[in-house]
């Protein structure tokens, strides 16, 4: 069976020619139908840009230096422009991180759904609205009528993550990425959005890459998961089995680093540097050497 | 944190090559448009084919050297009472460029000064000051200084004190809130707590923070002076008699513009090159030293 | 803007007002220059010369002066031109459609065309043509209404000669309006023949008006165009599979509209005080050009009726571009 997503030996860089970083050193990874994986690791180690270099939204001095991503078995990186954008926003949607800032300010709720409906799925402007009615109704936000109304500045944070969810799964994706969406969040909050999440991604038939540096969020929804640093996959598999029995010494010290609310509170463990360190330089000699290799 | 780079040793720029690479094309342009103004204006006698204020009525209106009817000893033609047109462009370059150093010299004092007293004593003298400057500026520019020159009467004195008084505001505001941010950088307070006295810190630590700005907005403030005075022409306070200047060519120019338009065309051309090349400086410079000095 | 800051405005504009009037009153009686002088003619016995300046109040102290025409003004009698030797309200009135006329047309082709210069640039960001345009708006800039007016005179008026450089309308043409505002009145009435004269009469004073606040319109929106490009909403747009032309134009551009207004609105200001000048150049008889008229015959009644004019004109420009900027941001518009 196709997996819905495939990423094959990603290779992304950052930055002017000749001093660009590279964020993503082969990276590959899969998510099959209806599979919740989380993509982990901490700041800086690439998983946003992953997210991302699917989505097509890398920032404009980004370069994709080798790799496939491959959506239901075609390659989105060569496809042509119209044709992805059919695909993104109803076939692939996004959760993005940061509720304050993802809605468009000066436009209703209900507007900024319904455009969406009309572009991807052709409705009419009254079919529009009742289907962002019930995407509302879904989210658990009472009132969707009212709400439908307002401006994004006139609910609450987490009011607006729902709704952004809601816009997530309004045409029925196949996939979708959450970018890290409970971060901006507290804790209260957090476990509502990850339950409708869960539900709606039952509802919906979805598969979803939850990319988050919160261990804790991918034991609780994430049935497998992928651990990503310094742009590498480090490890993945079944989440019960990488967090009962990490292989990596770095997917350990990252464990160990999480402070534990049901443990007797003891002084922070950080990943060691010196493992970080020969993490890097590993990368770095990697790189050397793929450099160096005559293509 | 690990440095994400990857590729060679980064070379920082001398902060004179990364200004001027900051400033730009713009720098370049407008400064030396600036310096040729400044040539001519300076070497006006020895450029000059002829006297300026000499007049030949058998000449009058000759068209420029390269069209029908011109004469080579007029290389640009000649007005309406046979002078020759060149050498009054020229002879008007020395007094725009006198008028524009003068005028610009006392705004700057003047604004300085107020900005000054303003941004270091805060308080009511703060306040004071930037009632003033606000009711100042809510006079539109081109009434107050029709109204100041009629107060003084014709002539360049009118002029000058026209820019003065029009314009002085624009150093002001600028001085005053960056004096106020400079006072509140760390140094400025540590040099307080060292127990150096207002006046001592005005002099070391807030004035060369200053200079930069300051260079800028003059050079502004000169291409404006030279609009002012064209202003003036039209409304018939800037100078009389046969004085040369482009404002009064160009009025001039404007009764025959349809029998001799190059009477009008030429000082309109030098009033244009000067202005932008003033603006363009100002941009350059501020460009080029502005990063530096936020850094 | 909350309902109690618009009655505050409104509640400010009278005393505003009344101090514009003091200082320009008095401006004017201490700055040298004598009306009469300037209107007597050759060969006036000095019993004339008293009599006139009796007429027109010049014998009175200042402050007696002020009051005087205060208390008449009140009553709509702004008193008789020095030089013009008419109401000053009728005067006033009578040519203030011209300049009404010129500032609108200005103002319509600055924001069209700051617009479509601003979408342009923001939409070639990161390439050449950016640093062209931004240089084109810069250049656009840096020359005032006034040098626009003499250049655009030499080009379209002289150099090729497309286009009248006098006046409002030709003097050969046989029309009659009813009101002053020809060009709205002959559109209106179908006279188009009219119309289209009137507006080759006035198409290069408005450029010349136009052209600077269009460089500044685009230089602003540009700007505010490519900061709201970079915001999450548009990133997110982008991820929904909408286009880039299609972000632009739906989701960035009313959010870049509303610093646009705020920074630009100020400056509309700047567009009605070039009339004086750019009237002048073209000898188009608004109100701008009397100013100078009136200034240079230091006409005291007439100047203080114009710049109270001006001064009603510049308040109610910025309070329209505050009402705007409401309208535009809903985030300003509940307590």
């Amino acid at each position: 069976m196709t997996a819905v997503l495939a990423v094959h030996d990603l290779h992304v860089a950052i930055g002017p020619r000749g001093r660009a970083a590279n964020v993503l050193r082969g990276a590959s990874l899969e998510v099959g139908a209806g599979e919740v994986r989380g993509l982990v690791g901490e700041s800086g180690a690439g998983k946003s840009m992953l997210g991302r270099a699917v989505l097509g939204l890398l920032p404009a001095n980004a370069v994709i230096a080798g790799g496939t991503i491959q959506f239901e078995g075609r390659d989105l990186l060569a496809m042509p422009e119209p044709e992805r954008r059919s695909l993104l926003g109803r076939r692939i949607a996004l959760i993005p991180q940061d509720p304050m800032t993802s809605l468009n300010p000066v436009k209703r709720v209900g507007a900024q759904i319904s455009i969406m409906l009309r572009h991807h799925l052709a409705l009419s402007k009254r079919d529009a609205l009742e289907r962002a009615t019930e995407l509302l109704t879904e989210v658990a936000i009472r009132e969707p009528q009212r709400v439908l109304e307002l401006y994004p500045h006139e609910i609450s944070g987490g009011m607006r993550q729902r709704v952004l969810i809601a816009m997530a799964f309004a045409c029925d994706p196949s996939l979708v990425i959450a970018d890290e969406p409970t971060t901006a969040l507290d804790v209260t909050v957090q476990r509502q959005v990850l339950q409708l999440v869960e539900r709606l991604r039952q509802r919906h038939s979805a598969a979803v890459l939850f990319v988050t540096h919160d261990l804790g969020v991918v034991a609780k929804i994430c049935r497998t998961m992928t651990v990503l640093h310094a742009g590498r996959v480090l490890e993945e598999g079944e989440t019960v089995d990488v967090l009962a029995k990490p292989r990596h010494p770095y997917t350990r010290a990252l464990l160990a680093a999480t402070p534990r609310a049901d443990r007797p509170a003891e002084a922070l463990r950080p990943v060691p540097p010196a493992l970080i360190e020969s993490l890097w330089s590993e990368a770095h000699r990697l790189d050397g050497l793929a450099a160096a290799v005559p293509t | 944190m690990v440095d994400l780079a990857v590729s060679g040793p980064a070379q920082r720029p001398s902060r004179w090559q990364a200004g001027f690479g900051r400033g730009g094309q713009r720098l370049w342009l407008g400064s030396a448009l600036v310096v040729l103004l400044f040539l001519v204006a300076l070497l006006a006698p020895l450029l000059a084919p002829h006297d300026p204020i000499e007049q030949d009525l058998l000449s009058a209106q000759l068209p420029p050297a390269w069209m029908q009817g011109g004469e080579a000893t007029f290389p640009l033609g000649t007005d309406s009472l046979g002078r020759c047109v060149l050498s009054r462009l020229m002879y008007a370059a020395r007094t725009a460029v006198a008028v524009a150093l003068i005028a610009a010299s006392l705004a700057a004092i003047i604004g300085i000064a107020f900005g000054l007293i303003a941004g270091m004593f805060g308080g009511w003298i703060d306040q004071g000051v930037s009632r003033l400057i606000d009711v100042w500026m809510a006079f539109p520019p081109v009434l107050l200084s029709i109204v100041l020159a009629a107060v003084i009467g014709a002539g360049l004195t009118s002029v000058i004190a026209a820019i003065v008084v029009v314009d002085w505001t624009r150093f002001a505001r600028v001085v005053r809130a960056e004096t106020m941010v400079q006072l509140q950088r760390d140094y400025a307070s540590a040099a307080r707590a060292l127990g150096l006295s207002r006046g001592q810190i005005l002099r070391l630590e807030i004035l060369p923070n200053l200079v930069p700005l300051i260079v800028t907005l003059f050079a502004v403030e000169m291409g404006i002076a030279i609009l002012v005075e064209v202003i003036l022409s039209f409304v018939g306070i800037s100078v009389a008699g046969d004085i040369a200047t482009w404002g009064g060519m160009i009025v001039e120019g404007r009764q025959v513009v349809y029998q001799a338009p190059w009477i009008m065309a030429f000082p309109i051309g030098c009033v244009i090159l000067s202005v932008i090349g003033f603006n363009l400086l100002g941009d350059g410079l501020r460009a080029a030293l502005d990063p530096v000095q936020r850094r | 803007m909350r309902w109690g800051e618009i009655i505050r405005r409104l509640v400010l504009i009278p005393p505003t007002l009344f101090g514009v009037c003091v200082i320009v009153f008095v401006l004017l009686r201490v700055v040298p220059g004598d009306p009469i002088a300037m209107m007597i003619p050759p060969g006036a016995s000095a019993a004339d010369i008293d009599r006139l300046r009796t007429f027109y109040g010049l014998d009175q102290s200042i402050p007696q002066q002020f009051i005087t025409w205060f208390g008449q003004a009140l009553s709509g009698d702004f008193g008789r031109s020095i030089s013009l030797h008419q109401s000053v309200f009728e005067l006033v009135l009578a040519r203030l459609p011209a300049t009404l006329e010129l500032s609108a047309m200005a103002t319509l082709i600055a924001v069209a065309l700051g617009t479509v210069v601003a979408l342009t640039g923001v939409y070639v960001r990161g390439r050449r043509a950016e640093w062209a345009i931004d240089g084109g708006i810069g250049v656009f800039l840096a020359i005032p209404d006034f040098l626009w007016a003499l250049i655009l005179l030499l080009l379209f008026g002289v150099l090729i000669p497309l286009l009248p450089i006098t006046g409002r309308i030709d003097p050969q043409l046989d029309v009659t309006f009813k009101t002053n505002f020809y060009l709205v009145e002959s559109l209106l009435t179908g006279r188009f023949d009219v119309a289209s004269a009137l507006f080759q009469h006035m198409i290069l004073p408005a450029l010349a008006l136009a052209l600077p606040f269009a460089a500044l319109v685009a230089r602003i929106l540009k700007a505010s165009l490519s900061e709201a490009e970079d915001q999450d909403y548009a990133q997110i747009a982008r991820a929904r599979g909408f286009s880039r032309p299609a972000i632009l134009l739906r989701e960035v551009f009313p959010n870049a509209l509303i610093p646009t207004v705020a920074l630009g609105g100020v400056q509309i200001t700047l567009l009605l005080g070039g009339t004086v000048l750019v009237e002048r150049i073209f000898s188009y008889e608004g109100i701008g050009n009397m100013a100078i008229d009136a200034v240079i015959n230091r006409d005291f009644p007439l100047i203080q009726g114009l710049i109270l004019t001006f001064a009603v004109l510049f308040i109610a420009l910025n309070l329209a571009v505050d009402l705007l900027v409401t309208v535009l941001d809903p985030r300003l518009r509940h307590g």
